[in-house]
């Protein structure tokens, strides 16, 4: 009992200095990963910075970052290839989000439809899982066939790779519904259509919301490169035809633009799901 | 007649097993009794409050509700289960006025009502809570509130406490028969632990395995004892309970098929 006390009692003047050590411990507890990463982040920029400025690599192949910072405002302005930065940014994500919609209204309810019906999963599970796994680029130049250049492949090329992670996640949702608890809602008189609507479909939304984040990124990987391949506008296209004219600026501007937005999609659904299903962490 | 829930030689054969799940079970539940099923694990209990609740059929047999054959799950009979089936997405209120909310009762009506359940069981001041943030027992509450706020003929409570603690499942075993005495409401409950059964039932029925039947059924008094305010502890230490308790425990134990399988 003494030897616990004594331990316990904090000398004075460590006790003055404690209050703003275990405020700096707290505030790095809270904040860790985004500390670590602000380190290796800014490590690799200096990094890059260093090369170029101590001329280790010709600038075709690397120019500096203040290029292009330059180069950024420069495109954000005046534009590449008849389209500004943000032209081409707009056109990549009316493509990405015109395809997510279509994904949306059509793969919630097929997924909800092969969760809650035995027959449905046995008929289009198969289909499902045939078309999942090929590359949506494999089968690009068949919609090229088909459909031409146009939107219209872009889109349908987007919609078709966000829909399967759409399917297969909803209809995994349905079944975290849990029986007792649709069975509890049939006790209390739900009708099959208030069941779907305020059980099912509640309890699936997290597996929905995780299904959309992982469809849009690979829709976002898809579209960029469909945008190589054919395109008059859009961050690929930029890319690619900068890349023709050695413009290599541009090139990792494009290739940093495609990252952050990549990365704000991935941040905005991650925040949305905290928001909308904020049982999902303490619950399952 | 009228006000009856009759289950009426009823079996349930599941074709990938030997013994049948229920056989020919019989049995009445009045309208202002606490019905306690008890036995082991495989003895059927689970199979009679799904079928009573109508989440499954009989392969033979008739089951019926105030001279109504019960075909499928409906707001007259209620059912409380073990992990409490709430539904996260909705706060405690909500949750309590859900069944209601699926009847149309209006926004007003129906929160009118799911008050006073919540403070029936003790709840009042956690209206707004969300599910996550209650205990297991808290949680259990607020699955009875809801059960009561649907205006059930019947609760059928499929072992509600048993993922409690035992001082948690004391408390709830003591403001279920509150409840049940306060709303007159008719419960039909499954355990599998004895002491529950005999504290809680006005009616038990012994049910035993392989295959399911009810082997005795006993009209007991211990519940109004509780409720009229005697020690839960000199209950449970009186030789008349003592007795009774030894006296199931060994005819459980006394199944042949049970000693097979142990």
């Amino acid at each position: 009992m003494s030897t616990l006390e004594s331990t316990l009692v904090i000398p004075p003047e460590a006790a003055s200095r404690l209050p703003s050590k275990l405020q700096w411990q707290g505030f790095w507890q809270r904040h860790q990963y985004l500390l670590l990463g602000l380190i290796s982040v800014s490590a690799l920029t200096f990094i890059w910075w260093l090369v170029t400025a101590l001329e280790l690599v010709p600038s075709l192949f690397l120019p500096a970052p203040q290029a292009v910072w330059n180069k950024f405002l420069v495109v954000s302005s005046q534009g590449f290839m008849d389209a500004t930065l943000w032209q081409h940014t707009a056109a990549s994500l009316q493509r990405i989000l015109l395809g997510l919609w279509f994904a949306v209204i059509i793969g919630i309810p097929v997924g909800l439809w092969i969760g809650c019906n035995q027959v449905v999963r046995g008929l289009l599970d198969p289909l499902v899982e045939i078309y999942r796994p090929i590359p949506p680029l494999a089968y690009l130049p068949l919609l090229v066939i088909w459909f031409g250049i146009g939107e219209t492949t872009k889109v349908l090329l987007i919609f078709l790779a966000i829909l399967a992670p759409i399917i297969i996640a909803t209809a995994h949702g349905v079944s975290s519904a849990g029986k007792s608890r649709q069975r509890a809602a049939q006790s209390l008189g739900a009708t099959p259509s208030q069941l779907l609507w305020h059980v099912t479909l509640p309890a699936a939304l997290p597996s929905i919301l995780t299904g959309v984040r992982i469809g849009l990124g690979a829709g976002w990987s898809t579209l960029v490169a469909a945008e190589l391949v054919a395109a008059t506008r859009g961050l690929g296209f930029m890319v690619q035809s900068a890349a023709q004219f050695l413009v290599t600026d541009t090139v990792i501007l494009g290739i940093l633009v495609i990252a952050a937005i990549a990365f704000a999609i991935e941040i905005g659904l991650r925040y949305l799901q905290k928001r909308l299903t904020p049982w999902y962490s303490h619950y399952e | 007649m009228s006000s009856e829930l009759r289950v009426e030689q009823v079996s349930v054969v599941y074709p990938e097993q030997a013994f049948a799940a229920l056989d020919k079970v019989s049995l009445t539940i009045g309208a202002k009794d606490l019905t306690v099923a008890l036995g082991p694990s495989g003895c059927g209990k689970t199979t009679l409050l799904n079928l009573l609740a109508g989440f499954v059929q009989p392969s033979s047999g008739q089951l019926s509700l105030n001279g109504q054959r019960i075909t499928r799950p409906g707001a007259d009979r209620a059912v409380v289960f073990q992990d409490d089936a709430l539904l996260p997405w909705l706060n405690v209120l909500d949750n309590v006025a859900f069944g209601l909310r699926l009847q149309g009762v209006s926004k007003t009506e129906r929160e009118k009502t799911a008050n006073a359940m919540l403070s029936l069981v003790g709840l009042a001041e956690f209206a707004q809570q969300q599910i996550w943030q209650l205990s297991g027992g808290m949680r259990q509450r607020v699955g009875i509130a809801r059960a009561l706020a649907s205006h059930s003929e019947v609760l059928l409570m499929d072992e509600p406490f048993g993922a409690l603690d035992a001082f948690t499942r004391e408390q709830m075993q003591e403001l279920l028969l509150k409840v049940w005495s306060h709303t007159g409401r008719r419960i039909f409950l499954i355990t599998h632990d004895i002491e529950e059964a005999l504290i809680l039932a006005s009616h038990l029925v012994l049910m035993t395995p392989r295959p399911g039947r009810i082997q005795e059924s006993l009209t007991l008094d211990f519940n109004q004892r509780w409720l009229k305010g005697e020690p839960i502890r000199s209950i449970k230490s009186d030789p008349s309970f003592i007795r009774l308790r030894e006296q199931l425990l060994s005819s459980l134990t006394a199944q042949p098929a049970l000693r097979e399988a142990a």
